[in-house]
C-alpha cells in the first residue's frame, strides 16, 4: 500500500507543473495573438487560430521542455495548424519588377514631396494604418510568415527557421523578398491615394 | 568595382537586422557617413519598420482572453 502516497505525490507534482505551464502560456497569449493576427487575413481567423493552438497546447503540454522558448513553441503549434488548414495551395508568385529595388517605396514617396529634402519620418507617416494592414495581408503566405515572425514578433532568424521548419537561409531570403513585396504593396497604396 | 551605393543597398537589410560582421559594419558606416542619399534611405527603412510594427499592433479581445482561459484542463 506504500505505492499510494507516492502516486498521489506524483499526481500532485504533475498537476502543479501543468497549472504552471498553463499560466505561463496564457501570460504569452497577447504576444502570440499579435503575431497570429497577421499570419491570417482577419481578426476572426486569428481568434479561431489562437483558440485552436491553445487547445492543442494545453492537451500536449508534456511535450514542452521547461526552460526552452515557450513563445516559439506556441507559435510553432499555431503555424502548423495554419498550414494544416491547407492554405499553402497559393503558388509562389513570379518576381515582379517593382520588387527589384529596396529603395522603391522611399523613392516614390519622397518624389511626391518635390524638393527631395523631406523628413524620412514624415514620409513614412503618409501611409495609413489601413494601408499597412492591407499591404501585409497582400504578401504571399510563405513570405508573410517569415516577415510577421521576425519583424512583428521579434523572433530571430533561427527561431523563425525552427517555428516554420525551414533552413535559416530560406528565412533570410524570404524575409528580404517579403519586405520588398510589402514595400511594393505600400507604394501602390500610396500612389492610389495621391491626389 | 561595384557602385558603392548599390553595395550599400545590399547591406541595408542585414545592417538593420544587426547581422553584419564587424568588418562589413565598418564598411557600411564609412559609406553612410559620406553619402547623404544612402543615409536618408537607411533612415527611411528604419522608420518604416517601426511604423509598420506600430500600425500592425492589434490587441486581442477580452472575449478571446476569456475563451483561452476556459480551455484550461480542469484539475481532477
Amino acid at each position: 500500500m506504500e505505492a499510494e502516497p507516492e502516486d498521489a505525490q506524483r499526481l500532485a507534482t504533475e498537476a502543479r507543473d501543468r497549472v504552471r505551464f498553463e499560466e505561463e502560456a496564457l501570460a504569452l497569449s497577447e504576444q502570440v495573438y499579435r503575431v497570429a493576427r497577421h499570419l491570417v487575413g482577419s481578426r476572426e481567423e486569428a481568434d479561431d487560430l489562437v483558440q485552436e493552438a491553445y487547445a492543442r497546447a494545453f492537451r500536449s503540454w508534456r511535450s514542452y521542455q521547461p526552460g526552452t522558448n515557450m513563445r516559439a513553441w506556441l507559435l510553432r503549434i499555431l503555424t502548423n495548424i495554419n498550414i494544416d488548414r491547407g492554405r499553402r495551395q497559393q503558388r509562389t508568385p513570379q518576381m515582379q519588377p517593382l520588387e527589384a529595388n529596396d529603395y522603391y517605396l522611399y523613392d516614390r514617396l519622397a518624389a511626391e514631396d518635390g524638393d527631395g529634402v523631406s523628413d524620412e519620418q514624415r514620409v513614412v507617416e503618409r501611409l495609413s494604418q489601413d494601408d499597412i494592414v492591407t499591404a501585409l495581408s497582400a504578401v504571399p503566405h510563405d513570405f508573410r510568415d517569415v516577415l510577421v515572425l521576425v519583424d512583428l514578433g521579434d523572433f530571430s532568424y533561427a527561431d523563425a527557421a525552427q517555428i516554420l521548419d525551414i533552413p535559416v537561409g530560406t528565412v533570410m531570403s524570404r524575409l528580404h523578398r517579403g519586405r520588398r513585396i510589402l514595400k511594393r504593396e505600400l507604394a501602390e497604396a500610396a500612389l492610389e491615394e495621391a491626389p | 568595382m561595384m557602385d558603392p551605393c548599390a553595395h550599400c543597398e545590399e547591406m541595408m537589410q542585414p545592417y538593420l537586422d544587426h547581422v553584419l560582421t564587424d568588418e562589413e559594419m565598418v564598411e557600411a558606416e564609412a559609406h553612410l557617413a559620406e553619402c547623404e542619399k544612402c543615409r536618408r534611405r537607411y533612415r527611411f527603412e528604419e522608420s518604416l519598420r517601426v511604423y509598420v510594427r506600430k500600425a500592425a499592433d492589434e490587441q486581442m479581445s477580452d472575449e478571446l482572453r476569456v475563451k483561452l482561459a476556459s480551455l484550461r484542463i480542469p484539475l481532477e
